[in-house]
């Protein structure tokens, strides 16, 4: 078959809702850009576990500690569930993991923000794995099979995360006044970056959307964080606080709540690396994994020598 | 063929240099990594187990631990089988078409394909 019958054959699939899988063929741009999405999307997950960890120590109660490090757990198997379905397009989880470490690959930027009170994990976990959770939504149905699956395994366990946030914040909400302020506090610094978790507005986008046309994503960046926005504004009221955002409004004609604009020099300069935690978080995956590298071999060595005297059974 | 990839999706979020793309070479593991093991989870008794995704370990026991760690935090399963993923062997997909299209035209291998008169009650 010449490369441009393939091509067409492959888009024929696509646009037939036929999932394409490991072994089938893909053109190369495809390939690179699921490698791309997914390892970032995984790096996401891991990186998004030190914000969170920060308050397992200092958790309010064994309860809520419990859960935190049940979210953090369920955070490190979501970015292992990518990780392996980034490594069926041939790429190697060294590879992906240098990539992290040199800074060549990216991850989600809400992480470059410091969790400074108990009320972020409230904050986060309704507002950010809210957010996250949109995109994963939508990521159920994309075009590759395994990251389609990693997401649908993804998704069964992230409800959990946005609904013991919005209960710790809940929980905070009927408190005290400092802990009313905290609550509030929360949302205010967590709001826009939420906000800008859904990347640039689709007007700064290319119109060329190869991604859209290839189904690894399915809705634009603006539909997403509309989305979003006009669930939170409904769920702010059950907990008695306000947005950061003058700006919100209902529009009847549009049929949603209308916005301020988004600090976009705010986002890119986190993107860029100028991020509050940008450092730090990337310090701390990399003493991480070259302070474990010792468990890593000497696991390979008794695995090693296992098999070896099971040889020598044998023989 | 050209490609303008659209940067900054959730989950893709640029790469440092604007080559991009270009320079994400392919590779495998390095042969000191831990093999890359394939996972298949028993939901209950009496169902078969079925592939649940895979993982890197050092060996079979710690294939299972870590199965256990990662795919059944929630009941998911009563029982684990881990087989190192170079032992697969699959089918190619270039064949499907010679495989499994010659199934398509013996619809008599169907129940529904046969008439039988209502009152013989349900065979
Ligand atoms: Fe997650
Ligand atoms: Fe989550």
């Amino acid at each position: 078959m010449q490369l441009h019958d393939l091509e067409k054959a492959f888009q024929d699939k696509i646009d037939n809702e036929i999932k394409i899988e490991p072994k089938d063929w893909m053109p190369d741009a495809y390939r690179k850009t699921n490698v791309r999405q997914i390892s970032q999307h995984a790096h996401s997950e891991i990186v998004g576990m030190l914000p969170e960890g920060n308050w397992i120590s200092r958790a309010p109660s064994l309860k809520r500690k419990a859960i935190l490090i049940a979210k953090v757990q369920d955070e490190a198997g979501h970015g292992l569930y990518l990780y392996s379905a980034a490594e069926t397009l041939g790429t190697g989880r060294d590879q992906m993991i240098d990539d992290l470490h040199s800074g060549k690959a990216k991850y989600s930027s809400i992480f470059n923000y410091p969790t400074l009170t108990w009320a972020d994990m409230g904050a986060v976990g309704w507002l950010v794995d809210g957010a996250a959770i949109l995109n994963q939504v939508m990521l159920c149905r994309t075009s590759y099979g395994p990251y389609a699956r990693a997401n649908v395994r993804i998704c069964k366990e992230e409800s959990f995360h946005q609904r013991q946030g919005f209960e710790s914040l809940m929980v905070l909400s009927n408190g005290t006044a400092e802990q009313k302020a905290m609550c509030q506090d929360a949302i205010d610094r967590w709001w826009w970056p939420s906000l800008m978790m859904f990347g640039p507005k689709d007007s700064e986008s290319t119109n060329n959307d190869q991604s859209m046309k290839w189904k690894i994503k399915r809705k634009t960046n603006d539909e997403l964080r509309q989305q979003f926005i006009d669930m939170a504004v409904q769920q702010v009221k059950v907990l008695g606080m306000t947005l950061p955002d003058a700006d919100l409004k209902w529009n009847e004609e549009r049929g949603h709540y209308d916005f301020g604009e988004i600090n976009w020099d705010e986002f890119w300069n986190v993107v860029k690396g100028n991020g509050q935690c940008n450092k730090q978080r990337l310090e701390a995956r990399k003493n991480a994994h070259t302070e474990g590298a010792w468990v890593r071999e000497a696991a390979t060595a008794y695995a090693n020598k296992k098999a070896a005297k099971q040889l020598r059974k044998v023989a | 063929m050209k490609i303008n990839i659209q940067k900054y999706f959730y989950g893709d979020f640029g790469v440092e240099d604007s080559a991009g793309i270009n320079d994400l070479k392919s590779t495998t593991t390095k042969e000191t990594a831990w093999p890359l093991w394939e996972i298949f989870i028993r939901s209950k008794q009496g169902l078969d187990h079925k592939h649940a995704g895979s993982l890197h370990a050092a060996d079979a026991a710690m294939a299972i631990e870590n199965a256990r760690d990662v795919y059944t935090r929630r009941q998911e399963g009563v029982s684990l089988w881990v087989v190192e993923s170079k032992h697969i062997h699959a089918s190619n997909p270039d064949d499907a078409a010679a495989m499994y299209e010659p199934a398509n035209d013996k619809v008599y291998r169907h129940p529904t394909f046969y008439d039988i008169p209502d009152e013989v009650g349900h065979m």
